[in-house]
């Protein structure tokens, strides 16, 4: 690495007052052709872009961003990684993204501030107590890390937890994968972001994708603020607005966007040392590094590209995080966004190449797909190389809302979609 | 969140009303000859247009009757408000 960060750099530094840092990656204009190209500037795009030029030797590469990277999911998620996914194929998903979040540090030089903190998910009824008592069992099967704590053990792990028996929805336990927790969102687009411009990949913010140009089923280009760039692969990895560049190319997907929210209250000291999710109420919480909590609320039931989101879904969150934690009743909140996510039927992604020959989605994520960035990536980098998937997205294709053959992890993963 | 003119009801909070996604998606009349990827298309593929978007709602907590509606989703503006089986209008 030219610019490798260490202790020393950081000494070196501090001796010009941190003015001679070099910028992290490049502002380069788009060159006319590129072997791929890939839609999306945020994670899971600039994860892509890593990992096709380190692993597929893909190094003629652009990354396209419509407004500045990272601005987007990227930057408005709950942070909350995590693996315990019921369904087999989820479980592949998830766990390899995991697994690759243990080291992904170290693997940019970048902090990304990765704490395996603990994600804890509670039951409140007994059918809540049933399906996580099943998925912990189905984890283990799968080599994943997850236990269950009854009232007690849930009261022991996180004491401020309000466990008594007299609440609307009392605590009757949780499951517990201490391998989960959280990462500094905004450092991971930075640490991809980063790598993949060190090895060649052009970056190329304020550039929004117009159309995309094909002759008969093989993609020819795609038409930008910038201009047309040829190109005979393109990945779009767009969130919330991958129908519209799916419209562009004559394709619907089977996805629904809609403004999901989160908030954050204003920094107090150390309070909450784990994340807790809470799937019939609906709310987690966790405490950022500064010190805010951070709430993530529900979607609204509608479709919309507002990146607001409505009140009574923030009032609706907030009061069960007050039954849950009447020690926060006089927290003030600070800040509260949206952000737009694209959601399937079946609550699974889509890692997939579509019937456009160069053309390959990775979209889908729903509310979750900050927990999957490196994962997600690391696969949709393998299927847009070999124009087949890996075996581990192999389930996650497009195909199966046709063949029936659906991931159906809704109402079955552990917080609600 | 905004205000829905109920076709039925009158002004009311958005939050009063349910959506039932994309409008003028016609039911196969012959569900038994359909090939699987016209039931594809019918159940699960969308225009998740961000735009004017003509829509199904339901009024769930007041008449519990369903309607259509037009509506920017880029900005939650609604342009027109009409019921099931009227024309759409032209916006």
């Amino acid at each position: 690495m030219k610019n490798k960060y260490s202790i020393f750099s950081l000494i070196k530094n501090a001796f010009s007052q941190h003015q001679n840092w070099k910028q992290a990656w490049g502002n380069p204009e788009p060159k006319k052709e590129y072997d791929a190209v890939i839609v999306g500037g945020g994670g899971h795009g600039l994860a892509t872009a890593y990992y096709l030029a380190k692993k597929h030797n893909m190094k003629n590469i652009a990354v396209l961003e419509k407004g500045w990277i990272g601005g987007g999911n990227t930057g408005r998620n709950t942070t909350i990684i995590r693996s315990n996914y019921l369904w087999d194929a989820s479980a592949g998903l998830y766990d390899h993204a995991l697994k690759l979040w243990e080291n992904l540090s170290q693997e940019l030089n970048y902090n990304i501030m990765f704490s395996q903190r603990g994600v804890m998910n509670l039951a409140h009824n007994l059918q809540d107590v049933r399906d996580l008592k099943r998925r912990t069992h189905a984890n283990r099967l799968n080599g994943i890390d997850a236990i269950w704590l009854d009232t007690k053990e849930v009261k022991e792990f996180c004491p401020i937890i309000n466990t008594s028996p007299d609440i609307r929805y009392p605590v009757l336990g949780g499951t517990l994968q201490r391998r989960a927790g959280t990462a500094r969102h905004d450092a991971v687009a930075w640490g991809y972001a980063r790598g993949a411009d060190e090895m060649g990949v052009d970056i190329i913010q304020n550039c929004e994708v117009k159309g995309i140009k094909r002759n008969r089923d093989q993609v020819e280009g795609i038409e930008t603020t910038k201009g047309f760039i040829k190109t005979k692969k393109i990945g779009v990895v767009a969130a919330g607005h991958s129908s519209v560049i799916a419209n562009m190319a004559g394709l619907k997907l089977p996805l629904e966007s809609k403004p999901l929210q989160a908030l954050v209250s204003e920094p107090v000291k150390p309070i909450i040392d784990t994340v807790v999710m809470s799937n019939a109420v609906h709310a987690y919480v966790s405490q950022s590094d500064k010190g805010e909590l951070v709430i993530g609320a529900g979607t609204d039931a509608y479709i919309s590209y507002t990146q607001r989101g409505s009140h009574d879904v923030v009032e609706g969150t907030l009061k069960a995080i007050l039954e849950l934690y009447p020690i926060f009743s006089r927290m003030k909140m600070l800040r509260q966004w949206g952000g737009i996510v694209d959601i399937c039927p079946d609550a699974s992604p889509i890692i997939s190449k579509t019937n456009i020959k160069g053309l390959y989605f990775n979209c889908g994520w729903g509310t979750g797909g900050f927990k999957a960035t490196p994962g997600s990536g690391d696969l949709f980098a393998y299927t847009i190389a070999n124009d087949e998937p890996h075996k581990l997205n192999a389930a996650f294709n497009l195909n199966r809302f046709v063949s029936g053959d659906l991931v159906d992890e809704h109402g079955a993963a552990a917080v609600a979609h | 969140m905004f205000i829905i003119n109920c076709p039925y009801c009158g002004e009311r909070d958005q939050s009063e009303f349910s959506c039932g996604g994309e409008a003028h998606i016609v039911r196969p009349k012959q569900p038994t000859e359909l090939s699987d990827d016209e039931w594809a298309e019918y159940l699960f593929m969308r225009k998740n247009i961000k735009g004017v978007q003509f829509e199904r709602w339901n009024h769930a907590h007041g008449c519990r009757k369903w309607f259509n509606m037009v509506r920017d989703t880029s900005n939650d503006k609604i342009h027109a408000v009409y019921k099931m089986g009227e024309k759409p209008p032209v916006i």
